[in-house]
């Protein structure tokens, strides 16, 4: 599979199968629809008014030199391979642990429903943070690597106990020979000086949530009062970038109907200092009146575009950052059982609620069919466990002649669940939209090579 | 090449043979929690 496309004057070509980019000039450009099954005197006579007999001769030659070496055309050879692999026995290695199920803001977007997941208003013990702690090291066969997410609802209406199972999991990795990488996501509004300080010993990275424009921001992440939370969290989330040196942090915010224009926010959050942002479209149901609309992509897609030329503007003034969805590792990226097994949600990675319950993921949480256990009894539920290891692209229909599969594995299965009913289904949407995201990306890394 | 130019890439094909350690970070653990992520994940496995 072979996917073409023209951003910012480069014409792109993407060998699906091999991983292997190409920037071609206009007559290969032409001639890559065609050279797969037709000869060259075939091709010559549908292209011999544009271009010279020459260069097609040469450019029919190139095109098939890369063939030959495995970076054009490639035929897809994984889907056995992947069945199998998906077949083997998991282990967790990551856990979202839903340390508070309150909120001290009001965001009218948030999936949590101000972080009560459909449920009660709890924070999470330390006893019950032990077992989930305990659970992952037991169930973690050889992975030494084991994540673990301070997720809300707020985590930091909770900190005592963050900092408890930090120290916690601090000794525990020394007895089983792991290597905790702890993660909190947060809104700022309780951060200080001590938390920052224990966030940079502790914490592989840090996600603060912030939309962009005061006016933007205000407007979505309003405390319960109704007044803005933009002039409380700017100079902490500042001080708290500038301190981890400007790495390993994302200024994370939300857009939404209403700012359409997101790049502006993103430019915004530039403009502030932030180095490492991540703005990602609100996932919501279509009635919601801040929900993306179909009628909203193409829109998008042209947001997308100016953020990335933007960007290459900014690059060449010094003036760089990162923009999270526009990250690609295309030398040292994931192999190919990663990219086509998903995001481990089910199997590898579960969330935990403060009373100990297992799920899937944190979006699934409060879905009482997806309950799989708890942190006593471990996954008792193992056909949900099941229906989410046998999910990856080769089982979602929409997946199979999309150029995207490598990059998104799939597409986030919740969204698929609450969108279509099933897990192995793909979010319409988010699907025009990451495809996007991914030729701007690549685009980005054609122009950084030239 | 004259009309080809290719990029420094990883051969995805190549990485069935050592690839699914699995030791890599979960996508979601990011930042995103909302999409699926999967492209700009590093191996830990080079």
């Amino acid at each position: 599979m072979v996917h073409q496309y023209k951003s910012n004057g480069y014409n792109i070509v993407l060998d699906v199968n091999s991983g292997a980019v190409h920037v071609v000039d206009d007559i290969v450009y032409d001639m890559i629809p065609l050279a797969k099954e037709s000869s060259f005197d075939e091709i010559a006579d549908q292209l011999k008014n544009k271009y010279q007999e020459d260069a097609l001769k040469e450019a029919f030659e190139e095109i098939k030199e890369l063939e030959k070496e495995g970076l054009l055309y490639t035929e897809d050879i994984y889907q056995d391979y992947i069945m199998d692999f998906k077949k083997r026995e998991t282990v967790v290695k990551a856990l979202c642990l839903h340390i508070a199920h309150d909120c001290n803001l009001a965001c009218r977007y948030c999936f949590a429903e101000e972080g009560e997941y459909h449920g009660r208003r709890e924070l999470m013990s330390f006893e019950i943070g032990k077992k989930a702690l305990d659970f992952l090291i037991q169930n973690s066969g050889n992975r030494r690597n084991l994540e673990v997410d301070f997720f809300g609802g707020e985590p930091l209406m909770n900190f005592q106990v963050v900092k408890d199972l930090v120290k916690y999991g601090r000794e525990q990795e020394k007895i089983y020979n792991k290597n905790f990488r702890f993660t909190l996501t947060t809104n700022g509004i309780l951060l200080n000086d001590d938390i920052m300080e224990f966030a940079n010993k502790e914490m592989a990275n840090v996600v603060l949530s912030i939309d962009g424009r005061k006016e933007v921001n205000d407007k979505m992440r309003p405390f319960r009062n109704g007044t803005g939370s933009y002039a409380l969290i700017v100079p902490k989330f500042q001080k708290l970038a500038d301190s981890r040196n400007q790495t390993e942090y994302y200024v994370r915010g939300t857009f939404t109907h209403h700012n359409l224009d997101f790049s502006k926010d993103v430019l915004h959050l530039a403009d502030l200092g932030f180095k490492q942002i991540s703005v990602e479209p609100v996932v919501a149901p279509e009635q919601e009146a801040y929900a993306i609309q179909e009628e909203d992509v193409n829109r998008l897609l042209e947001e997308y575009d100016s953020l990335a030329a933007e960007m290459l503007k900014r690059n060449k003034e010094g003036k760089s950052f990162n923009f999270f969805h526009f990250m690609i590792d295309l030398e040292g990226g994931p192999c190919v059982a990663k990219r086509l097994s998903g995001c481990g949600s089910g199997t590898e990675y579960l969330a935990v609620t403060p009373w100990g319950d297992l799920y899937p993921c944190h979006q699934f949480v409060g879905e009482e069919q997806f309950l799989m256990g708890n942190v006593y009894e471990g996954v008792t539920k193992t056909d949900i466990r099941d229906e989410f290891k046998l999910c990856n692209v080769y089982a979602k229909d929409k997946c199979k002649d999309c150029f995207a599969k490598f990059y998104c594995s799939g597409g986030c299965a919740a969204n698929s669940f609450h969108f279509h009913g099933t897990i192995t289904d793909a979010y319409d949407i988010g699907c025009e939209l990451q495809r996007k995201r991914i030729e701007c990306a690549i685009m980005l890394k054609v122009a950084q090579a030239e | 090449m004259k009309h080809i130019k290719t990029l420094n890439t990883k051969r995805l094909q190549n990485t069935i043979k050592k690839g699914g350690c699995g030791e890599c970070q979960t996508s979601c653990q990011s930042a995103c929690k909302t999409s699926c992520t999967v492209g700009n994940q590093s191996c830990e496995n080079k």
